[in-house]
């Protein structure tokens, strides 16, 4: 079997006293898509922020093509990386965040081109090249100018996805990347994500886009409370749940 | 629309409107002009008005001194130009050093947490006496004597604090998710910092910087006290030759005419478009 992309096997999670994540096992092949829902407070973007270290799991294991996640181990121990090390790996993993979160006081090409240049140390004109040939692939050709707060949430979002891709991810995370939209812009930013699945990006999405799920998802994941409830085919899972706590939330967001 | 004419009771509005405006410039000019001649005329029918007039109004006098002041400025402008450029320096490298985290950099966040609330309470007056004749008496050669350079270090220790803590409220107050995608596209602590959160910092805290900066102009007035030689410290020596107060009406005048344009420059950054990352909307 090959190794996965990413390998969940009894991540906790605690803030304080409260625990958001209470032993995740999941796994995830290269080249797959899988979509993760759930209600809110489930624990979804915890999980993702674990995946690429912005969260420090507490117990068990979590490692992204088969390293370990801002850990190294030795002995039998695990010691924590330094910050550049943990950067570096970040740095082969791409987000993208409910709200956006570009830069606003730097343009959209400004803000594709910063992470190549400071930290792949890609010379600037290269960067640039490859910023400008995204920004058509998203459909962003002729907004390159553009300051953030001049673009619709749309725009926004695929201008995001173009920064995480400059960096040439083996992975990318979305964290509910079309649930700040009005509805009409929702299907422009899942056009883009369907031709990265295609293109055959490894990704993780946490969505409530089931269609989408239906239509790209390798595997569908329902978690609740911190635990993966049910996880399978996304055909499958959608058209015949199998826990009552899968049913309740599907009645409601189907 | 070329053929368009306005109507007949729009013509009529529009007559309202002028007479209206024309009615509130007149009130403006009269209460302006009752207001000052109020003023004046209290001022100058007072007790003490000739003799107030020939120590602080001696415009001949002042006019004549001028030219000394203006040279003493220049040593103000001095001190003002090298503090400023310390001050930047070392409040950035204060705010950051804050930023750190990780106990390692436990000492380093309490000194210069420790820094900034000792140098923001202590008033300047009495760091400039510490600095400007404390020093000095240690004896210690290799400390600087020199009033000119022990005044900059006392300015220095002063505004850096308070410059530090406007960038800090700068820095936090930029919002957590703006680090969050800095730091998933792989920039470190360090880069995130610099590219991402610093100039969103001073954006944000720039009308409260150059505010600090002006007032730091004025404090240069009173680095006198050390004896260095500026502004209030010459129109004092003219002042105990002749007894007029004029020159230090001239000296405030001077320090107006220094911080007006800086305090312009503040309104104008603050106004200009797209400035706080709001696009170029209206409100
Ligand atoms: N930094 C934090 N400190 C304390 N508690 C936190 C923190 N981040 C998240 N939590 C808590 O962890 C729980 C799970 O949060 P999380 O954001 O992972 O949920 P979610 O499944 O993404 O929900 P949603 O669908 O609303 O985005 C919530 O109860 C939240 O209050
Ligand atoms: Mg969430």
């Amino acid at each position: 079997m090959t190794q996965p992309m990413v390998l969940a096997e009894n991540v906790h999670k605690r803030f304080g006293a409260v625990t958001v994540l209470s032993g995740i096992d999941l796994e995830v092949q290269a080249g797959e898509v899988m979509v993760i829902i759930g209600p809110s407070g489930s624990g979804k973007t915890t999980f993702l922020r674990c995946i690429n270290h912005l969260e420090q799991v507490n117990a068990g294991r979590l490692s992204v093509d088969g390293e370990l996640v801002g850990y190294r181990e030795s002995n039998g121990k695990l010691y924590e990386l330094r910050d550049s090390e943990v950067a570096r790996k970040r740095a082969e993993i791409g987000m993208v965040f409910q709200h956006f979160n570009l830069f606003p006081h730097m343009t959209v090409l400004q803000n594709i081109v910063e992470a190549p240049v400071k930290v792949k140390k890609v010379g600037r004109p290269e960067a640039e090249r490859i910023a400008r040939e995204l920004l058509s692939k998203v459909g962003l050709g002729d907004r390159a100018d553009a300051y953030p707060s001049q673009l619709s949430g749309g725009q926004k979002q695929r201008v995001a996805i173009a920064r995480a891709l400059a960096m040439e991810p083996k992975l990318m995370l979305f964290d509910e990347p079309t649930s700040a939209l009005d509805p009409e812009l929702v299907g422009e930013v899942l056009d883009v994500m369907k031709q990265l699945a295609r293109d055959g990006m490894t990704m993780v999405v946490v969505t409530h886009e089931i269609g989408f799920a239906r239509e790209v998802g390798d595997k569908l994941v329902f978690m609740d409370g911190g635990v993966v409830v049910e996880a399978g085919d996304p055909r499958e899972v959608l058209a015949n749940p199998q826990h009552e706590r899968t049913k309740a939330f599907l009645s409601k967001v189907l | 629309m070329a053929d368009w004419q306005p109507s007949a009771l729009q013509l009529e509005r529009q007559a309202y409107r002028r007479s209206r405006t024309r009615r509130s410039a007149l009130i403006a000019f009269v209460s302006t002009v009752v207001v000052f001649a109020a003023v004046a005329i209290a001022v100058v029918n007072s007790p003490g008005w000739s003799r107030t007039r020939d120590s602080f109004f001696d415009l001949r006098t002042g006019w004549h001194d001028m030219p000394a002041l203006l040279r003493a400025l220049w040593t103000n402008v001095q001190i003002m130009l090298i503090c400023e450029v310390i001050v930047l320096v070392l409040a950035t490298l204060i705010a950051v050093a804050r930023t750190l985290q990780g106990p390692v950099f436990f000492p380093l966040r309490l000194l210069a947490a420790a820094y900034t609330d000792i140098f923001r309470g202590m008033p300047l007056l009495i760091v400039l006496f510490l600095v400007g004749y404390g020093l000095p008496s240690l004896r210690i050669s290799a400390l600087p004597s020199s009033p000119f350079i022990l005044c900059i270090i006392a300015l220095s220790l002063t505004y850096t604090a308070y410059v530090a803590e406007v960038l800090r409220a700068g820095i936090q107050s930029v919002h957590p998710s703006q680090r969050a995608a800095a730091r998933s596209l792989g920039l470190t602590h360090l880069q995130t910092v610099r590219h991402v959160v610093f100039p969103q910092a001073v954006r944000r805290v720039l009308p409260a910087l150059l505010n600090d900066f002006v007032s730091l102009q004025k404090d240069t007035s009173l680095v006198s006290i050390v004896g260095v030689l500026e502004v209030v410290l010459r129109a004092q020596n003219f002042n105990s030759q002749d007894y007029k107060f004029v020159h230090y009406v001239f000296a405030g005048l001077i320090f107006v005419a220094l911080t007006v344009p800086l305090t312009r420059l503040t309104d104008w950054i603050a106004a200009r478009q797209g400035w706080n990352g709001t696009g170029g909307g209206v409100v």
